[in-house]
């Protein structure tokens, strides 16, 4: 297993290993853009006004029940005579991983709105805020901590979805496990497996400390870092 | 659609839905079982609890291809043991169930048990016939979610040739055909959906003192 890593072919060239990582973050990178551009106006407007609780509760259960294997390769089919080259499996690929990952990231935000005290929201308003005001200077960094809950699950699924759509001929890590498999060596889909897993946890790890900066220590029940 | 197709392969499909079932459920009965007692210890003591919830989280962050792929590394199995399925499906129900039932747990009030001790009940006693039923409701909620997503993560695992309704997905890919794959999504949302109201209609019969909907 180590020689395949020390190996130094699998460290230089076009499908070497960082320029697998760099793909695979990359897709992920765009597909977590899109999603938090659709997911969070949504999830901070239904938190915000209470409308469409019920539709959103709806079409995030429906999506988790998706299985995404089928759905990449049913729109690669759909799609392949539509689009040139090689966007006929980057496209559905990022379809798919954009589908996936709102769920989350609209059901985070939206919790996060909701679970705001009312007590807390009432205090801005009779400081004179208004409403955007109040979702934005106090609604929102309340929630924060929601909202990162959400995006995390997101950006896991993505990653984990992006792994897969190796089969439909994205790059990315998943590579090393598709092609691996085809040429019947195990050391490598192995190697491929290893590296997209400590790929979640670095990413997870990120997220984890970005949430501990950008979260008030006031809803943390952490001493302010002034003092510690 | 090309219905003669579903007709004359019905016979190879139902089996691969029966293979889909078994996978969907059995790593989740089994999670369910070990998370019973470890997320009943995860409940009473502070420090486990943080590192055991810590741990899950740990486990649950694995993509499921590669835990699929590194599992023979791991058991010593082969890669097309269908073994390597149900011990990854079982890691992450296990993994989200700890949680659920620590949260179920501490979702029984106070005042509940100490009703229930004053009535004489002892510690086993009173966490079979009182805590536990008590937090039926939100066990049953992490069930749902286990049960669902696993629907949708054995399909993945056609990817390293484990029998299940995924090989449709990958054969329609490779003869370009999109009936086996609709067919595939359809039989799937159904499993997923079936099994759903199952857990559901289960948490009804258990807690008959709720008269609405549970776990919602």
């Amino acid at each position: 297993m180590m020689n395949w890593f020390t190996e130094p072919a699998h460290w230089t060239g076009s499908d070497s290993i960082p320029v697998l990582v760099l793909q695979h973050l990359a897709y992920s990178s765009i597909a977590l853009l899109l999603a938090c551009l659709i997911g969070l106006p949504v999830g901070l407007y239904v938190g915000h006004t209470g409308r469409g609780v019920v539709l959103i509760a709806g079409v995030a259960n429906a999506l988790r029940s998706l299985p995404s294997l089928g759905l990449i390769v049913l729109l690669v089919i759909l799609f392949g005579p539509v689009f040139a080259s090689d966007m006929a499996f980057i496209v559905p690929s990022l379809i798919v991983l954009v589908l996936l990952a709102v769920p989350p990231i609209m059901t985070g935000s939206y919790a996060g709105i909701a679970a705001v005290d009312p007590a807390v929201v009432d205090a801005a308003r009779g400081m004179g805020k208004r409403p955007l005001q109040i979702l934005f200077d106090v609604e929102l960094p309340c929630a924060l901590p929601l909202i990162f809950s959400g995006l995390r699950s997101a950006t896991l699924q993505i990653i984990s979805t992006a792994t897969i759509a190796a089969y439909v001929s994205l790059g990315g890590l998943g590579r090393l496990i598709i092609d691996g498999q085809a040429q019947n060596d195990y050391y490598q889909m192995a190697a491929g497996a290893i590296l997209v897993g400590v790929l979640a946890l670095t990413v997870d790890l990120m997220i984890g400390v970005i949430s501990r900066i950008t979260v008030s220590p006031g809803l943390t029940r952490r001493p302010p870092r002034s003092h510690g | 659609m090309r219905f003669d197709w579903l007709y004359h392969e019905s016979g190879r499909i139902a089996e691969l839905f029966v293979w889909h079932l078994g996978l969907s459920v059995i790593p989740v009965l089994i999670g369910l079982a070990l998370a019973l007692p470890l997320g009943w210890i995860a409940q009473r003591a502070g420090f486990f609890r943080s590192t055991l919830l810590g741990a899950a989280g740990l486990l649950y962050t694995i993509p499921s291809l590669a835990l699929f792929v590194l599992l023979p590394l791991v058991l010593g199995t082969r890669i097309l043991d269908p073994l390597n399925v149900v011990v990854a499906l079982t890691v992450y129900a296990l993994a989200l169930l700890v949680r659920t039932v620590s949260d179920g747990l501490d979702s029984v009030s106070p005042d509940v048990l100490q009703a229930a001790s004053a009535m004489g009940y002892r510690r086993p006693a009173r966490l079979l016939q009182v805590e536990l039923p008590l937090a039926v409701p939100v066990i049953a909620a992490g069930l749902r979610v286990a049960v669902v997503s696993n629907v949708s993560i054995v399909s993945v695992a056609a990817l390293v040739g484990t029998p299940q309704l995924g090989l449709l997905f990958t054969q329609g890919l490779q003869l370009q055909f999109l009936t086996p794959i609709v067919a595939g999504i359809v039989l799937c949302v159904a499993l997923a959906a079936f099994l759903d109201g199952l857990v559901l209609f289960i948490a009804h019969c258990l807690t008959p003192w709720q008269p609405g909907r549970v776990g919602k």
